[in-house]
């Protein structure tokens, strides 16, 4: 189907994006890469009175580095995701989560910040951006403000992002050399959306512990408490048994004693054995 | 009254500008403002790569484009592909392996196989599958699809080595 009209506005930079934003409110949303945006305003579910393109503003585009962290501009494309040095450098789980989403087509377009905002409870970029424990940069015309990855998802398709807001950039604290990272999900064909998915790190110096991260469950990605505990070293993996009972306490609150239940926990505990075995192998 | 707005572009190595309305997609503009109907619309959400073109060297969704994004981009259908011969090799492989029957499928599939295989030179059918698995195809079941871009790769590297 075809959009309904709407009102399309360029800009080039975000002082005036701040002000048509603040001009528009609710009326308006942001088109980044349009990937899962376009595709809503052509089945009409979506039908914003004006689109404000963001596509041409340099202060969202590009990565760099500090001492600390990896800032990653908003309308960074997944297909940049995937080749930047500085990210397999860095934050390869951000590589190996785009190799999961979608296609070469819509790599080529889609953005990361995009990913973020449109926060799919069974995305990959939020997900891994839980797990990381990135900070988002949020700007307005009120100023800039910062939020925890932990803290910005806040339900299905629901972010920390205000109708006057844009996230800027997405700041990731490099991860330690040694550290290991695994990412799987089970989908109805590769490159859609998850029916169930996991991603953990597990870090390189003694004493910290693993995280774990389920997404495609819940209205949002959220850390597993459980499963964590199973691995304090990745010499063996857990018997069938406790990673099943770690798996239904994770999943617990948000799958249902159904035939769906039943399977998101049998998919649940595979994607550990999965991750555990991409995680044996890294080198 | 629809909102117009006025995009130029290149297109298949010529410059073009038209008044367009903002809501009009990419595709829709390609094909009925500009007469280039080899980019197809099929699902007109995303899914089914039909209307796959390369912006600015990059294979796209022109679905999920709006025609007013192409304003100063440089724009290549699978009829500027054909022309300059860049696809040749991989038409001929999709022709001789009965890689196409319908044919509606077949230039969003050469045009996505073609920057497949410029970046992965020798993938194996694995990797062929996946590259492709974002354009659907109902009347080959894909095997011949894979063997042709398997061919094309092969006929490549001969010719390079």
């Amino acid at each position: 189907m075809k959009p309904r009209s709407f009102d399309y506005e360029l800009v080039t930079n975000v002082e005036d994006l701040y002000a048509r934003l603040s001009h528009h409110g609710e009326a308006a949303k942001l088109l980044a890469g349009g990937q899962s945006l376009v595709p809503m305003m052509n089945l009409r579910v979506s039908a914003p009175s004006v689109l404000i393109d963001i596509n041409r503003i340099p202060q969202l585009q590009g990565i760099s580095e500090s001492d600390r962290e990896l800032r990653i501009g908003a309308i960074t494309r997944h297909r940049e995701m995937q080749t930047n040095p500085l990210v397999e450098r860095f934050a390869p789980l951000l590589r190996m989560a785009v190799e999961h989403v979608a296609h070469l087509a819509i790599r080529n377009r889609g953005t990361f910040g995009g990913s973020l905002c449109q926060a799919d409870p069974a995305a990959e970029f939020p997900a891994c951006a839980v797990l990381l424990d990135a900070t988002m940069e949020i700007g307005s015309a009120r100023g800039t403000r910062l939020v925890k990855a932990r803290e910005f998802f806040q339900g299905p398709f629901t972010t920390a992002v205000e109708y006057d807001e844009v996230l800027l950039a997405v700041r990731i604290p490099k991860a330690p050399i040694g550290s290991r990272f695994a990412i799987d999900e089970f989908s109805r064909r590769h490159g859609d959306f998850a029916i169930a998915g996991l991603a953990v790190s597990f870090p390189s110096q003694p004493g910290a512990s693993s995280e774990c991260v389920a997404y495609g469950i819940a209205d949002r990605p959220f850390l597993m408490k459980a499963l964590p505990n199973l691995w304090k070293d990745l010499r063996s993996l857990p018997d069938r048994g406790a990673i099943s009972e770690a798996i239904a306490s994770d999943y617990g609150p948000y799958v249902e004693d159904n035939e769906e239940g039943k399977l998101k926990l049998a998919l649940g505990a595979e994607l550990v054995v999965r991750c555990h075995r991409l995680l044996s192998a890294t080198p | 009254m629809e909102m117009l707005r006025t995009v130029t572009l290149t297109i298949n190595g010529q410059s073009r500008q038209r008044a367009v309305a903002v809501r009009t997609s990419a595709a829709d503009f390609i094909r009925q403002d500009l007469g280039l109907t080899g980019t197809h619309v099929g699902c007109e959400h995303g899914v089914c790569g039909a209307c796959t073109i390369v912006v600015d060297g990059e294979v796209m969704r022109s679905c999920l484009m709006f025609a007013v994004q192409l304003e100063g981009k440089t724009v290549e259908t699978i009829e500027g592909a054909t022309e300059s011969g860049r696809v040749r090799d991989l038409q001929d492989a999709f022709v001789k392996c009965n890689g196409l029957q319908c044919g509606f499928c077949t230039p969003g599939m050469v045009l996505t196989a073609a920057e497949f295989i410029e970046k992965s030179p020798a993938p194996n059918r694995k990797e062929i599958r996946e590259a492709l698995s974002g354009n659907l195809c109902r009347c080959t079941g894909y095997e011949a699809i894979v063997n042709a871009v398997e061919l094309a790769c092969k006929v490549r590297h001969e010719l390079t080595s």
